[in-house]
Formats: C-alpha cells, sequence, structure tokens
C-alpha cells in the first residue's frame, strides 16, 4: 500500500473507506476505488497542493456516492439480491460472516430437528390424525429458544445473560405441560395461543442485546417482528408450492406423500423457517426499504374507510352488534390490527417532522376503532352479565382492555400531536413502552388461567 | 464547454474500447487519457468511469486482471477482448454515420 508521509491524510482515506462500505458495494470494487483516490492524490500532492486541498478535490472528483452506487448496482444487478443473504457489516471480516451462515443452517437444522424430537417418545405429527395436544400447547418452545440462542450469538451476549434469557423458556415449558388439562379444554386452546406471545419478550431482550430500555432498540425489534412476520408468509408461500408439487410427482408414481408431507416437511419447514425467516431480515437490514411500513401505508386509509363505512351503516339501519360466539375475538382482532398500523406507521415516520395528512388519517383510524370498539364491548358486556364469566370471554375481554387503553391514549397523544402540542416523539415512547403490557398478560393468562378455571 | 450528460455517456464506451486498443491500462490511467484527448472538454466523473468498465467486463468486450502495480498496490487492469475489439469496430461505423450525416448539414449550412 502507498502510504502517505502525511497521517491525516491516511485517517481521511479510512474514513472515506469506511462511508463508502456502507454503500451496497463489492470488497473488490471498494479497492478499485480506492486505489483510483490514492492515485489521484498522489498526483494533485505532486503538482503542489497540500493534503487537504488535495482530498478535496479528489473527493470530488470520485462524484457522489450515491449515484456511483446506483450505477455499481444496474451494472450488477445480481448482486443486489446476494446483499440481501451475503453482506457482512462493514468492518466484520469475511470468515464470521461465513460462520454465521454456518450457524444460521446449523441452528435452522436443529429447529428442524428438535420438532421431531417428540416422535421418540411416541408423540407423532401424522396426516391421518389431529394435532397431538402437546404439539398445540408447546409449539413455541421448538423454535424460539433457538431464535434467542441465535441472538445470543450474534449479539455476543455472555454466558451468564444466556442462561437468564433461558429462564423464561423453562418456565414457558413448565406451565405448558404441568396442568392436567382437560380434553378439549378452553384454557388448554388459551395456553397455546399466549405462550408464544409471552416468550416473544424473551426474543425481544436477546434482540436488543438485554438492553431493553435504551438505543432504541425496542423499535429496532417492533421493526424486525414485522419484518419477519412478512418474510415467514412469503416462505410459506414456497413451502406451499414445494407441497404441491411433493404430492402432484409422487401421486404421479402412484405413491401417498401425504406422510412425508404431514410428518415431516410443513413441520421441520415451519420450524426452520423461523430461524431462516429471521436471519433474512437481519441480513438484509437498511439495504432495502423495509416492507412492513410500505403496508402499513397501503392499508391504512383502506380500514379507515373500512371503519367509517361500518360506523355509517350501523348508524343508518340502527342495527345493533349481534354477539355471537367469534364475535370478542373478532373485534379484539380488529384493534390489534389497528394497534399495529398505528406501532408500524409511528416505526417508519421521523419524529421531528411536522404533523402531515397522513397522521390525521391515522387518528380518524384509531377513533373510529374505538367507537366501533366501544359498541362491541357494550354488547358483550350485556351477554356477560347474562351467562357470566368463561376462560375465553374473560381473556378476550382483558386483552381488549389492554388494547383500548393504549389506542385511547394514542389517540389524545395524536391529537396533541396534530395541533403541535406535543412531539411525535411522545407517541412512539408510549407504543413502546406498552409493548411489554402484551407479553405480561399473556403470561398471566397461561399461569393463572387454567387454575383458577379449574382447567376446563 | 459543458458536454450534455447523453452525450458523455453514450461516448464513453466506444472511447474506452478505443483507449485499451492501444494498449492494457486502469481506471485512473483511462481518466487520464481521457482528458489528454479531449483536451480537457471531457469531464468525467471519476467514479462513473468503473460501473462503465464493469459492464463492458461482463459482456465480454474487456477482461481484468489484479496484478500489483508499481507502488506495491494491487491494481485490476484491463485488456480488450476480440469481442471488444469487434464491437469497437461497430461503434465506429455508427459514429462516422452520426459524423458524416452532422458534418454533411453543417458544411451545407456554412456555404448557404
Amino acid at each position: 500500500m502507498t502510504t502517505f508521509a502525511d497521517q491525516t491524510l491516511e485517517e481521511q482515506i479510512a474514513q472515506w473507506r469506511a462511508y463508502i462500505r456502507r454503500q451496497p458495494l463489492h470488497g473488490p470494487d471498494v479497492e478499485e476505488l480506492e486505489g483510483h483516490l490514492r492515485d489521484q492524490l498522489a498526483a494533485l500532492t505532486e503538482a503542489g497542493l497540500t493534503g487537504d486541498e488535495a482530498f478535496l478535490v479528489a473527493v470530488k472528483r470520485m462524484g457522489n456516492l450515491d449515484a456511483l452506487s446506483r450505477e455499481f448496482a444496474r451494472a450488477h444487478s445480481e448482486r443486489l439480491w446476494k446483499q440481501l443473504v451475503m453482506a457482512p457489516e462493514a468492518d466484520e471480516p469475511a470468515n464470521k460472516s461465513y460462520a454465521g451462515t454456518l450457524v444460521v443452517l446449523g441452528l435452522a437444522v436443529a429447529a428442524a430437528l428438535a420438532i421431531k424430537v417428540p416422535a421418540l417418545f411416541g408423540i407423532r405429527l401424522s396426516p391421518d390424525d389431529a394435532v397431538p395436544r402437546f404439539y398445540v400447547r408447546n409449539a413455541s418452545l421448538f423454535a424460539f429458544p433457538l431464535l434467542t440462542l441465535y441472538f445470543v450469538w450474534k449479539r455476543g451476549l455472555t454466558f451468564v445473560s444466556g442462561l437468564w434469557l433461558a429462564l423464561p423458556f423453562a418456565a414457558g415449558a413448565v406451565f405448558a405441560n404441568i396442568y392436567s388439562f382437560r380434553t378439549r379444554g378452553e384454557t388448554e386452546v388459551l395456553t397455546a395461543l399466549h405462550l408464544p406471545i409471552a416468550l416473544w419478550l424473551a426474543v425481544g431482550f436477546a434482540y436488543v442485546r438485554g438492553r431493553w430500555f435504551t438505543d432504541g432498540g425496542r423499535m429496532n425489534f417492533v421493526r424486525f417482528s414485522g419484518e419477519l412476520a412478512i418474510y415467514y408468509v412469503i416462505i410459506a408461500l414456497g413451502g406451499g408450492v414445494l407441497t404441491g408439487f411433493t404430492f402432484m410427482m409422487f401421486a404421479a408414481i402412484d405413491m401417498n406423500a401425504a406422510w412425508f408431507v404431514g410428518g415431516w416437511l410443513i413441520p421441520c419447514g415451519a420450524a426452520g423457517a423461523v430461524i431462516i425467516g429471521s436471519w433474512l431480515v437481519e441480513a438484509k437490514q437498511s439495504v432495502i426499504e423495509n416492507m412492513a411500513p410500505v403496508l402499513t401505508r397501503l392499508f391504512t386509509p383502506l380500514f379507515t374507510v373500512l371503519l367509517l363505512a361500518f360506523l355509517a351503516t350501523m348508524a343508518w339501519t340502527g342495527s345493533p352488534i349481534n354477539v355471537k360466539r367469534e364475535v370478542l375475538i373478532g373485534f379484539d382482532l380488529l384493534l390489534v390490527l389497528v394497534v399495529g398500523l398505528v406501532l408500524y406507521a409511528a416505526s417508519a415516520r421521523d419524529p421531528q417532522a411536522p404533523p402531515d395528512f397522513f397522521d390525521g388519517l391515522q387518528l380518524v383510524l384509531v377513533l373510529s376503532a374505538l367507537v366501533v370498539d366501544v359498541m362491541a364491548l357494550a354488547a358483550i358486556a350485556a351477554r356477560i352479565s347474562e351467562f357470566g364469566f368463561t376462560p375465553n370471554r374473560l381473556a378476550a375481554l382483558g386483552e381488549n382492555l389492554i388494547l383500548f387503553i393504549n389506542l385511547a391514549w394514542s389517540a389524545w397523544l395524536y391529537a396533541c400531536f396534530l395541533r403541535h402540542r406535543s412531539s411525535f416523539a411522545l407517541l412512539e415512547r408510549w407504543q413502546i413502552a406498552y409493548l411489554p403490557v402484551y407479553s405480561i398478560w399473556a403470561a398471566l393468562v397461561v399461569v393463572m388461567f387454567p387454575p383458577v378455571f379449574g382447567y376446563r | 464547454m459543458d458536454m450534455s450528460k447523453d452525450l458523455v455517456a453514450a461516448s464513453a464506451t466506444p472511447l474506452v474500447l478505443a483507449i485499451l486498443a492501444e494498449g492494457d491500462s486502469y481506471g485512473y490511467a483511462i481518466i487520464k487519457r481521457v482528458t489528454e484527448l479531449s483536451g480537457g472538454h471531457l469531464q468525467w466523473t471519476d467514479g462513473m468511469l468503473y460501473p462503465v468498465l464493469h459492464r463492458l467486463e461482463r459482456q465480454g468486450h474487456v477482461a481484468a486482471k489484479w496484478s500489483a502495480s508499481e507502488n506495491g498496490r494491487r491494481r485490476k487492469y484491463y485488456r480488450i477482448t476480440r469481442e471488444g475489439r469487434a464491437q469497437l469496430a461497430a461503434q465506429r461505423q455508427q459514429w462516422q454515420i452520426v459524423d458524416g450525416t452532422l458534418r454533411g448539414i453543417w458544411m451545407k449550412a456554412c456555404t448557404a
């Protein structure tokens, strides 16, 4: 390497190199560009410029780096995909990213095998029978601990904090399995539904490197969760195509592939995809625009229209909400969806930007969701006072209240923000501060509900 | 004189190929040669040369090789290939047609 006697010039080149590495450029391309910069600098200093002057001129002549990397991307369009999967971090040595690939593949295989371990003890997945209750209760305990392990490794957590993170999973395994649930009991289904929500918080702790309250890590975890959900759906679609072809091709030679698809392909694929999906989300971070905020922008207006149309129709016809079994769950899901839209809109928003039309739209969405929910709650309260509590009704009611409080306060903060009374950062802080509430309630349902309701 | 961006971009390929037809070279030297040949009228943003070179490499018009330079650093040298020479000949014909056409009309404008 030609080094310049001028120490600050070398430092400036190093800074430039660090900056350019953040662009989606290939390693050798950076080296080639750096060589060019050094040649230029040598020529300019020879012509009598000082180091600083030469550096300014040389960098300016190199041109706008964004435009440059766009040109590079156009010349190498295949690399864009590769960067999604392979791009190592700025100063990460190449062998670490290679090791990373191995670790991820190892964990994905481990997750796929873990899901088959109960088969050794006679609990089998078969396409002919219903899914064994053991699997239903423990679904999240196969992939989540391995995903946590991945983040423990990736973030370089210590062994001790790794042990702390193992605690929630151990507790989850205990509470999912010690209770003697009645066959087809409501509480068993509630445990199956709530355990993943409770344990996702533990994954989050590993994700933010155990520092839950600093560095905007929680918002990153929210982003990660949304992107993972999208990636998981995409991988599932691919898996569906694979399944279809497996059936079709083996049927062509008069073989039934159902035992393989139902017993191996789908369960192992579903478990492994959690790890692979997380790895993809981690790897492509900041390379391309995230999908969740885009979907949020797309669907916020549509859901607002839906809610307003629903309210208008109800006011026009005067027909009350007909409380059936699923209605409470349905309105819970509606609130979850609205909270999701608010959360992902917040995650992609610049907190410093002034309010715009989209923020007003969000407020309309939240308010109309609240009104719809109040009507649903009134109808449901009437039913509960008539027929009493069941585990399902209490769980759904609790969730409804939790989401309602979140949205009501969000609406207030939105209104203040729109009238320039407060900053958007407050709303963002409220949303991320609220995150553990969901998991704590879910944990409560898992731990308390079965004994309280007599395992029915 | 400021050249139009499109014209600079369009002339980049034949120019690079022609310079490499003179002999193997590397990025910085190619830029220097362009400035020299055009009398400083053809100013490229330095970085933009590299995507052009890489595109030509993918199309097989040039071949690249990393080797040591006189100052001990690794440097990527480019060499024109047989396809590159054919491409250069084709481009040259096209440019001559453009050049001839413009010349014809401008001569008429002068004499009229």
